[in-house]
């Protein structure tokens, strides 16, 4: 049922005591933030300017409660036409054409034409009431809309009668026992053009878009709920093919269960390094280095793993497509389209500037949603960079990894770190959100670059801290021995040369005592 | 004593050498002392200008509601002056003489 509490049995208890009731929305984060919803049986004020998603909002609330909790609804449209509100409602995924037709939904559209009215004496708008107690009457609506209530003023006379008789209609929706939303355009220093929101008092939530470095992103804040704790913030959201999606930050907390289970990295001798075992279950992992230094193949041969356990992953790539990376990691002996035949891998690839940060999430989140994964990564997360500031892609990897762990999902991140920097430097903000941390180097010596690792940091478990050359090979990651020499540990020829001269040194010490 | 409002319809006695015949549609909500007042001015405007050449539809929507949507009714009591066209819409309980004039094409602005 949409309600979260149940009613009071008794009619006669005191408003006191009345337990107040709310209606789900079936909006994405929306109900988290109300804490259950919009209140049940009175009038919501949703405002903001054009485009910011008002009608949108509002309808979806209509439509979900049609299909998610039963619940019949009117439309009362003053702008638009039936055609026009189905098609808009029709690209965002919403049939409401047949809800029209197995009389679940009712459209009434009010043409009102400024051109044609005199006012001739004392009227009200009684004749709105009538067409609305039709309309609910007809289909026994839970749920009304009326959007917008700002043609009322700008097509009669009189503001004063019209606010007056909008605060009696709120009252007679009440008495109806209706949950509705109306939707007002935003003035310039008042919440509403004609100051409705003194008359909803029950909820008033505000919509905006605002534009930053030529990205439009859009914000919903609750101003107010009367009797109600609500999230105070400008909560970010989108709107895509499938309705409105918040993301409240502060709703997934600290709470999960730590696994005790590893799983492998896809490479064995890192498996030894992190304690023996590999990474634990639903842990975040950072992977960084500079280009060229192999983070993709570290990525890749996680993935690999996974659908080698035979459970299912998901690479997120902003650099490369996926024909590109399933070729790439042939070359190296990993064979991801197998996984993809057998529908254990799925590859994603997004160009960052397509959408803003909170799409990006969005987009993520569906996916994962879709493919219930056990291991994602995304390659590279610093190419966020370039549409955000350090300080959301945070709050956004707060969120992603919050949501990932509870669900047990291991994640690993490729991060780029800038030639000449540390990656201390660029990843220290992130740092505290991951669990192991792997740099990869380049190191020149003796005329030659060579490839190598170092566990960073690797939480809950003992951890290799040696610098080890690796090489990328047709089978995949090769670690090397740790050799040192005069200099510290030894790369590539020098490596090479060393080992050699230990392997000789060994042998003529058995001679020399046989 | 007045009629009861729902579907009556008025119409001047007489024959008139006017050229313009007024079709007019009242709406009203029930028998409030609005919907009444209203149904005696516009009988009474009709009778004293417009002679015999019109024709008076009083609906009240509290009996037929299905019939609000038609006309686009919002405010009660509503009079929709169909013809002589063009189409004039004039709400309240029309005691506003001037205003109703001028709504019925009678008066200048």
């Amino acid at each position: 049922m949409a309600s979260q509490h149940p009613k009071p049995a008794s009619a006669a208890a005191s408003r006191s005591s009345e337990a107040l009731c709310k209606s789900l929305t079936g909006i994405k984060g929306l109900d988290t933030i109300t804490g259950g919803g919009l209140p049940t049986g009175r009038a919501t004020l949703v405002c903001g300017g054009a485009g910011t998603g008002k009608s949108i909002l509002a309808m979806e609330f209509l439509y979900r409660g049609i299909a998610e909790f039963d619940e019949p609804g009117v439309l009362m449209t003053f702008e638009e036409s039936p055609l026009d509100v189905a098609q808009n409602m029709h690209s965002l995924g919403f049939d409401v054409q047949s809800m029209v037709s197995s009389r679940k939904m009712v459209m009434d559209c009010v043409v009102l034409d400024p051109e044609e009215v005199l006012e001739g004496g004392s009227f009200n708008l009684e004749g709105l009431f009538i067409r609305l107690g039709q309309a609910i009457d007809s289909i026994g609506a839970k749920r009304v809309v009326l959007d917008t209530i700002d043609s009322l003023f700008s097509c009669l006379p009189n503001p004063a009668r019209i606010r007056s008789e909008l605060h009696r209609l709120f009252r007679w929706l009440k008495d109806k026992g209706v949950t509705a939303i109306v939707t007002g355009e935003s003035g310039m220093d008042t919440y509403t053009r004609d100051g409705l929101e003194e008359y909803v008092s029950d909820c008033v939530i505000l919509l905006t878009v605002s534009v930053s470095d030529r990205m439009a992103s859009r914000f919903l804040r609750i101003i107010k709920y009367r009797g109600s704790d609500h999230g105070k913030n400008e909560y970010p959201f989108v709107i895509d093919g499938r309705g409105i999606a918040l993301f409240p930050i502060t709703a997934e907390g600290l709470d999960w269960q730590a696994s005790q289970d590893h799983i492998s990295s896809g490479v064995k001798k890192l498996d030894q390094m992190l304690g023996g075992a590999g990474f634990y279950q639903g842990s975040t992992v950072l992977v960084s280095g500079s280009a060229g230094t192999g983070k993709s193949t570290f990525l890749a041969s996680f993935i690999n793993a996974a659908c080698l356990r035979k459970e299912r992953a998901i690479y997120i790539s902003f650099e490369e497509s996926p024909s590109q990376i399933v070729r790439n990691m042939n070359s190296i002996g990993i064979r991801f389209e197998q996984h993809l035949e057998q529908g254990l891998l799925r590859i994603e690839s997004y160009r960052c500037t397509q959408c803003d940060l909170e799409q990006h999430l969005l987009n993520i989140h569906r996916v994962i949603e879709e493919f219930l994964p056990r291991a994602v990564v995304i390659d590279p997360i610093t190419s966020l960079s370039d549409i955000s500031s350090h300080l959301f892609i945070k709050r956004m990897l707060a969120k992603l990894t919050g949501l990932l762990r509870t669900r047990g999902v291991s994640l690993m991140l490729g991060s780029l770190t800038p030639s000449g920097a540390t990656p201390e430097g660029t990843s220290a903000s992130i740092s505290s959100l991951i669990d192991s941390w792997i740099f990869l180097r380049e190191i020149e010596g003796d005329g030659e670059f060579n490839r190598a690792l170092v566990i960073r940091k690797s939480r809950g478990m003992n951890h290799s801290n040696k610098v080890r050359e690796f090489k990328i090979t047709d089978d995949g990651i090769d670690i090397c021995e740790v050799i040192y020499g005069a200099t510290g540990v030894l790369t590539g020829r020098a490596r090479q040369l060393q080992s050699a001269e230990r392997v000789a040194e060994i042998k003529q010490s058995e001679i020399d005592a046989g | 004593m007045l009629d009861p409002p729902s579907g009556v319809i008025s119409t001047g006695g007489g024959a008139s050498s006017a050229p313009k015949q007024y079709l007019l549609r009242l709406y009203v909500a029930g028998t409030t002392q609005r919907s009444m007042t209203a149904i005696i001015n516009i009988r009474k405007i009709c009778e004293e200008h417009l002679g015999g050449r019109y024709v008076l539809e009083v609906i009240d929507l509290y009996q037929q509601p299905q019939l609000a949507n038609g006309d686009q009714i919002v405010a009660l009591p509503t009079l929709i002056k169909k013809l002589p066209p063009p189409l004039r819409r004039i709400i309240g309980d029309l005691s506003n003489t001037e205003k109703v004039l001028v709504g019925l094409d009678l008066r200048a602005l």
